[in-house]
């Protein structure tokens, strides 16, 4: 294999933070490099040079193909070959598909639109890709998944030598990151390098040749991918061990909360019964489309079922809107939190005291003003929320401390029943460690949980049973120590 | 050929624009069984002159909202344009291009004010048009104490009359100088948006400007094109309505805006930015002026027009909100 870049002595100041210091990386042609490491740990400053966003500090050198520079431009970097493929994608949603592949056409001075070149520029990115989409389609019509292929066409049609993927699979169900998976193997085989960026390190291991591991700006170390594995990794990135084994608390003494018979929404699941115990850790897992966000939803009364019941503790229940789910003590946890959970430029204070501003109103409805800051302080403080001040916009705070405020804001309602929607997507391992002993503080208050995941290991090992969902049907119920990431991960994908 | 034509017949069959034709249609069928006076050349040619001030002020508009931003000192613009360049033609003589030169370069420059203020000191682009608007619009006011202009270079008042043509009994039409304006700038504009690459930067850095940076595109020197093009259109649009109303007054313009804005939203174009089209714009101009002209022939006081106006617009904007959310759920179920 040739070496494609090469970075040596890296080191990148903020004011006085250090965000890299020292950092040597090579990148090989034909093989697929993940970078891995935790918010902070300086990924994302190690892409910005790289891309050309950001300079290194003076004394690091990058060479490319056996050239030697000081430090690139966005420019020189996109004509050595350097393409990056953002989180957001940076697409254009209100243009169709041959256009936001082909877009490097209207660079330049003034000219006309060659709208068939375009065309033909697409096809042939879409050809390399194995991708059929509708040139003429727009891409606000697409899927994420689409729209990802659209990105990775534009790359290509770009020329390509090195293609740098920021959190690709975030947004992506199981199936739809197998696909991609494959994808980056045949990019792989015809020369080009893959630099992938994850914190799904199962997608690491199952993906990458080598894998480089930051914390605090430094390189731990570069790894050939058979050499470790999961614990070691995770290990490696935060400096703690976390080992996490399967549950064996017996909660069947507990009483029933939530009794669900046979609950039909047609064209969303069919006939799903289950139970949940007090204090009980259920977890729902499922391809996208196999009914379990559908069904989340109808349990907080924003999808209401055709036939069947739901009982809270022995009493039916109607659940029409999520009004009456929050009224009887039923919370939902949204899936995406910045844009169903949060309201980001309002301050932490705000979003906490959001479901709970009756109970701090006084005379004439206003809020007391005392209640409301004792009330958030006791928030921030029981669930560790790291923040300065809480009058500050939620979106300065880490991910996990934003999944922290929206825990708070639900636990402020007392919920008897708590429905998390992927609890811990886009936060890094420390922070779902703090998430996970939440969720077991909360189970042994009392409260029951539904934890709905794509991944299975969470499901698993945090857990006392599991549900799996496919094609709209629940197929499997067990008690988590009586089953296997292998069983799960068939019975998913089944 | 016969394939791809089909595909792009159905996707315009699921357009803004083609639910906006037929109620142009509709409304234009029973209009003309109402009244005999409407689908006459006569009435065309009236609308056509009439309409082409908002017209040519809605094409720039149209580009402004597609770029992701919107102005409403247009008619600030279009006053001071319309009365300086006439103002300089009577006091120092003057042709057709010296007077549309200073029309546009007026235009074009206060367009670059609100650019500069928009790019350079990052605020809103509503805040900027709105305060400039009153800038605009003050010292217009200041300097010429509100003064009408009467009398026009004799060439202005006469204006053109190209390609004249006999219709019917002892009738004559031809191209004037508003119908001229107002097919020339649909045309540039047109071919400004589709067929230069200029124009998609435009779409592209509507849709997602972080995306347009990253990309390279140069967003400041985009937004300043843009900014003054919707000032030429308005220095533009100023010498078309002196020429018709054959006097300036510096009074009547501003607070037409919302007529302007009504043609482009009702034409489907987003206050989002990205998106918006030229046929668009066209059929909500036409839109507005088959509905007012249309009231007024059926013999409705005018005090009911702009009742009228507020609920078409509703109307065409429900229609088309619902017709996507069809589409969307039909995508979505299995």
């Amino acid at each position: 294999m040739a070496t494609f870049l090469e970075l040596s002595g890296i080191s990148k100041r903020f004011g006085g933070v250090h965000a890299l210091r020292e950092v040597n990386l090579t990148l090989e042609a034909g093989e697929v490099h993940c970078i891995v490491g935790e918010n902070g740990s300086g990924k994302s400053t190690l892409i910005k040079i790289i891309s050309g966003v950001e300079e290194p500090e003076r004394g690091g050198l990058i060479a490319i193909s056996g050239k030697e520079y000081p430090k690139l431009n966005p420019v020189h970097s996109t004509q050595c070959g350097i393409q990056v493929i953002y989180q957001d994608l940076s697409l254009f949603p209100n243009l169709n598909v041959a256009e936001n592949i082909a877009m490097a056409h209207h660079l330049g001075g003034l000219h006309r639109v060659d709208w068939r070149a375009m065309k033909t520029t697409a096809m042939a990115a879409m050809e390399k890709v194995g991708v059929e989409l509708d040139p003429e389609t727009k891409v606000s019509e697409l899927s994420i998944a689409s729209r990802q292929l659209v990105a990775i066409c534009r790359a290509l049609s770009a020329d390509a030598k090195v293609i740098i993927m920021d959190e690709p699979t975030a947004s992506l169900t199981r199936h739809e990151v197998d696909s991609l998976i494959k994808l980056v193997s045949d990019l792989k085989r015809s020369g080009i390098c893959i630099v992938f960026v994850s914190h799904r390190l199962d997608e690491v291991l199952e993906i990458a040749d080598r894998v480089t591991v930051l914390r605090d700006g430094a390189k731990v170390g570069t790894f050939a991918a058979e050499t470790i594995d999961g614990r070691k990794l995770s290990h490696l990135m935060t400096g703690q061990a976390f080992d996490y084994r399967v549950q064996t608390r017996d909660v069947t003494a507990s009483p029933v909360v939530l009794e669900v018979n046979g609950l039909c929404r047609d064209g969303d699941y069919q006939d799903v019964s289950f139970q949940l115990r007090a204090g009980e850790v259920v977890g729902l897992t499922g391809l996208l489309g196999s009914g379990r966000t559908e069904l989340a939803l109808s349990l907080f009364g924003m999808n209401t079922p055709d036939r069947g019941t739901v009982a809270l503790q022995g009493r039916p229940i109607a659940l029409n809107t999520n009004g009456d789910a929050i009224d009887l003590g039923i919370a939902y946890v949204s899936e995406d939190r910045l844009t169903l959970g949060l309201i980001l430029n309002q301050s932490v204070a705000a979003n906490i005291t959001l479901t709970v501003l009756e109970r701090l109103a006084g005379t004439f409805g206003l809020i007391r003003a005392h209640a409301r800051r004792s009330h958030v302080a006791r928030w921030i403080a029981d669930l560790a929320i790291k923040v300065s001040n809480p009058e500050n916009p939620v979106k300065t705070l880490s991910g996990g401390n934003q999944q922290r405020v929206v825990l708070a804001k639900w636990m402020a309602t007392n919920p008897r029943v708590l429905i998390l929607d992927s609890p811990t997507v886009g936060v890094d391992i420390s922070a779902k460690h703090g998430i996970y002993e939440i969720i077991q503080r909360l189970a042994r208050e009392g409260v029951a949980i539904l934890m709905i995941s794509d991944e299975i290991p969470e499901v698993l090992y945090h857990t006392d049973r599991v549900l799996v969902m496919h094609d709209g049907r629940l197929t499997i119920d067990v008690a988590a120590e009586k089953t296997s990431e292998d069983a799960l991960r068939q019975a998913v994908n089944a | 050929m016969p394939e791809s034509f089909i595909a792009s017949f159905s996707r315009f069959r699921r357009s803004h624009e083609f639910w906006l034709l037929i109620v142009i249609l509709v409304l234009c069928a029973s209009l003309s069984l109402a009244n005999a006076q409407f689908l006459t050349m006569q009435n065309l040619f009236d609308l056509l002159t009439s309409y082409a001030f908002v017209g040519i002020l809605a094409l720039g508009l149209l580009v402004v909202l597609i770029a992701g931003g919107i102005d409403i000192s247009f008619t600030a613009t279009a006053s001071v344009a319309q009365y300086v360049a006439l103002a300089v033609a009577n006091a120092y003589g003057a042709n057709w291009i010296s007077v549309c030169a200073m029309a546009i370069g007026i235009g074009g420059a206060l367009g670059a004010v609100n650019a500069i203020l928009i790019q350079k000191l990052r605020i809103p682009s509503i805040i900027v048009s709105i305060a400039t608007l009153n800038v605009f619009y003050g010292l217009l006011i200041f300097f010429t104490a509100g003064k009408y202009i009467y009398s026009l270079p004799d060439w202005f008042a006469t204006g053109i009359f190209w390609f004249e043509f006999e219709w019917g009994k002892d009738s004559s039409y031809g191209v004037n100088l508003q119908i001229f304006a107002l097919a020339v700038c649909f045309l540039i504009t047109w071919l400004v948006l589709n067929r230069t690459n200029i124009g998609r930067q435009i779409y592209a850095m509507g849709g997602n400007a972080d995306a347009a940076r990253r990309l390279g595109f140069h967003i400041f020197g985009l937004n300043m094109l843009v900014y003054c093009y919707m000032g030429v259109m308005a220095g533009v649009a100023s010498l078309v309505q002196a020429q018709l109303a054959q006097s300036v007054a510096p009074t009547v313009l501003v607070g037409k805006e919302l007529d302007v804005v009504a043609a482009v939203v009702l034409g489907g174009a987003s206050l989002m930015g990205g998106v918006g089209t030229v046929l668009g714009t066209f059929l909500g101009l036409a839109l507005l002026a088959v509905l007012q002209n249309g009231l007024i022939l059926l013999g409705v006081s005018s005090y009911w027009s702009p009742l009228f106006v507020g609920f078409v617009i509703l109307i065409s904007v429900s229609v088309t909100a619902w017709s996507q959310r069809e589409r969307r759920t039909k995508r979505a179920g299995p």
